[in-house]
């Protein structure tokens, strides 16, 4: 088991035909993901990839010739909170927003449409997710995993493949890396994902990746001190990140007491999660507590 | 992307909401011209003449005066007028006044704060106003916070005239008819602008019973600026640290701190933990840098350049994980940009991801003065240890 992504989920790339799409869809194809086809407006008819899978103009259209599980967006910012919303209304199960740079306002629109359909929503502005050996959905360097135990759920891109990296290399290996993405708006919050973490019997230990901005992780805390009971391994980055400074994430921006590194750090602990001092230290915290247990 | 006090008012009076009215000027010639166009144009002998900086606090640092003379307001306006004011918010260094707005004065009977913004943990926008205007608003919310009132607003679920109504209410505006028209324009021009922020401090109410917008801070969503034409030409580059205006214009997202260790990495969360292992092994660091995803020669090239456009720099910590990026690449990169660049401080060089253990071979191999590493802590050690 892992979640939310399988090998057997049929997947649909919105922006197949633009340089980033394309080069990532055969990205994910040769890591084994389904990809079945993909969509551009104003290009529907045309082929794309090596495989030469079927371009479609819309969503709809492509859901008439297949079934799909889940969808992908490599659109310009401008247009991909559009793309998100003809995901939610063709009712896809999963939808996963790469692109970067979304305004704010058109993201308060899809929250909305979100909260009244049944779709998941993981980013914008996130690598996506890899089940380790199965499929990716993302940008996600699949090479670095290796199937094992410990679910990954992060805020930011390279520093999910840091994690992964230690998580391999020290022998646990994974099931599902989720970047649920750095902007203020997000589909999915670090509590939405940690359900299904708990509900995966494979996955026996979660790597927790946070940093300055928001209150995220200290829900994420409390959540898991009531309803949690696997291991839990946190980083929180920007503990030497400087007041009211954007550090490159939308949403990596300290504007409350709650929502510093150290504040952050301080309820984890609290709430009985293992802290690692150190980015380096994120392997070696968790290996300790699966020995423990 | 932060814009000046007559910019923000530009755009609220866009939107039909009244405000203190004024002319703006940057050339000191203009100052006798302006006031009296003001003095003309308003009816008005008394003006006020406000620096325009983007920080608050320029009331206290001596950037706001009230002049009730012709006199009085030149000798203030060529005083405030290329000043270096500092406030709280600029820090010790403080910022040079370019621009003046001069305006009509008011006879003001109540003094309210009113800010807007995006409460990220209701997921919805919040009106935030207290009686206790005019006033440093973190200082009301630290003595009486019962005296600060917020107000949800949030399609299906908050309507925005609930809102209103909350807000007026709680002012003691209710016996005033525009009050409602009014803050329903405020909303309007939050939303419609891209704001992250609209503060208004102090919305007041004179002695004629009128409510008007004596001053406006607004923080507009960058990456909204592709539909706000009007706001995109607000962008004053003067008010931007030079170095991180530089780097914005490679592409690069650079901010500048005060330590010596220069680091370059991808991603913003790994080149925030890169800073943090710095400072744990006992260094400084002296920038956030993320050269983004694609780290070629060319970004690398320049990230070296901004990063030792800082004299403070004593050594450089590169903390690259390579996923789509292959390791090889960026390796060469490096040695590249250190040869063209004739580099006289350390450099310590970790590369993870695709290619790892070629890249390391590439550099352990080249004649140039690199120290490669593995681990981020080492690394990390090593560049800190240059420079104890």
């Amino acid at each position: 088991m892992s979640i939310l992504l399988n090998k057997n989920t049929n997947i649909c790339v919105q922006g197949i035909t633009g340089s980033e799409g394309l080069f990532h869809t055969e990205q994910m194809i040769d890591y084994g993901s389904k990809v079945v086809c993909g969509v551009t407006p104003g290009k529907g008819g045309q082929k794309a990839t090596k495989e030469s899978l079927p371009v479609f103009n819309s969503m709809m259209e492509a859901q008439k010739e297949f079934k799909i599980d889940a969808s992908v967006i490599f659109v310009p910012p401008r247009f991909a909170a559009n793309a998100i919303l003809e995901a939610i209304e063709s009712n896809i199960e999963l939808i996963v927003c790469i692109s970067e740079g979304i305004p704010v306002r058109d993201m308060k629109k899809v929250k909305n449409a979100l909260d009244n359909s049944s779709s998941i929503l993981i980013g914008p502005n996130c690598p996506g997710l890899i089940t380790a050996e199965e499929s990716k959905i993302g940008i996600t360097p699949g090479f670095i995993c290796k199937k094992g135990s410990i679910g990954i759920l992060s805020r930011s891109g390279t520093l999910t493949y840091e994690a992964i990296d230690q998580i391999v290399n020290i022998g646990l290996g994974m099931t599902t890396a989720v970047g649920i993405g750095g902007d203020p708006i997000v589909g999915s919050s670090m509590i939405d994902i940690l359900k299904h973490f708990k509900d995966d019997d494979e996955t026996e230990g979660v790597v927790l990746i946070g940093e300055i901005g928001g209150n995220m992780e200290n829900d994420a805390a409390r959540w898991i001190k009531n309803n949690f009971n696997k291991p839990v391994v946190s980083f929180i980055a920007g503990q030497t990140a400087p007041k009211g400074k954007r550090m490159g994430h939308a949403g990596a921006i300290i504007s409350e007491g709650s929502e510093t590194a150290e504040a952050k750090i301080e309820i984890l602990k609290e709430c009985g999660i293992s802290v690692a001092k150190t980015v380096s230290e994120i392997g070696k915290t968790m290996i300790k507590l699966v020995e423990e247990k | 992307m932060k814009i000046h006090e007559f910019q923000a008012k530009v755009i609220l009076e866009n939107h039909g909401v009244p405000i203190q009215r004024g002319y703006s000027l940057t050339d000191e010639n203009e100052i006798e011209k302006t006031i009296k166009k003001v003095q003309n144009d308003f009816n008005t002998e008394a003006v006020v003449v406000k620096a325009q900086i983007h920080a608050g606090g320029r009331g206290k640092g001596g950037g706001v005066k009230f002049c009730n003379t012709y006199e009085k307001a030149l000798e203030s306006a060529k005083n405030i007028l290329g000043m270096n004011l500092i406030t709280h918010q600029t820090g010790e260094e403080g910022k040079i006044v370019n621009q003046l707005l001069i305006t009509e004065a008011l006879n003001i009977k109540k003094e309210f704060y009113f800010a807007l913004m995006f409460d990220r943990s209701k997921n919805a926008d919040v009106f935030i106003v207290s009686t206790e205007g005019g006033v440093d608003i973190e200082e009301v919310a630290e003595k009486t916070p019962d005296k600060i009132v917020k107000a949800w607003v949030k399609e299906d679920m908050y309507p925005l005239s609930k809102a209103i109504d909350t807000i007026v209410d709680s002012l003691g505006l209710s016996s005033f008819d525009e009050a409602k028209e009014i803050f329903r324009k405020i909303f309007e021009c939050y939303t419609e602008s891209d704001c992250n922020l609209l503060e208004i401090n102090p919305l007041v109410l004179t002695e004629d019973d009128k409510i008007i917008a004596l001053d406006a801070k607004v923080d507009i969503d960058s990456n909204a600026l592709f539909r706000q034409d009007l706001i995109s030409t607000f962008h004053d580059k003067s008010e931007e640290d030079p170095l991180e205006l530089k780097a914005s214009e490679y592409g690069l997202n650079y901010i500048k701190l005060d330590g010596n260790v220069g680091c370059m990495v991808n991603g913003a969360g790994l080149a925030m933990a890169t800073m943090d292992i710095i400072k744990h092994y006992g260094g400084e660091p002296a920038n956030f840098l993320d050269v983004g995803g694609a780290a070629n020669v060319e970004t690398i090239k320049n990230g070296f350049k901004i990063i030792l456009s800082d004299p403070n720099v004593k050594s450089i910590l590169i903390n690259i994980f390579g996923g789509i990026v292959r390791c090889d690449r960026v390796a060469n990169g490096v040695i590249q940009a250190v040869k063209e660049l004739n580099l006289n401080v350390g450099v310590v060089v970790r590369l993870q991801g695709t290619n790892a253990l070629q890249a390391k071979k590439i550099l352990d191999e080249s004649d140039i003065d690199l120290i490669s590493a593995e681990t981020i802590d080492e690394a990390a050690k090593k560049a800190v240890g240059m420079v104890i």
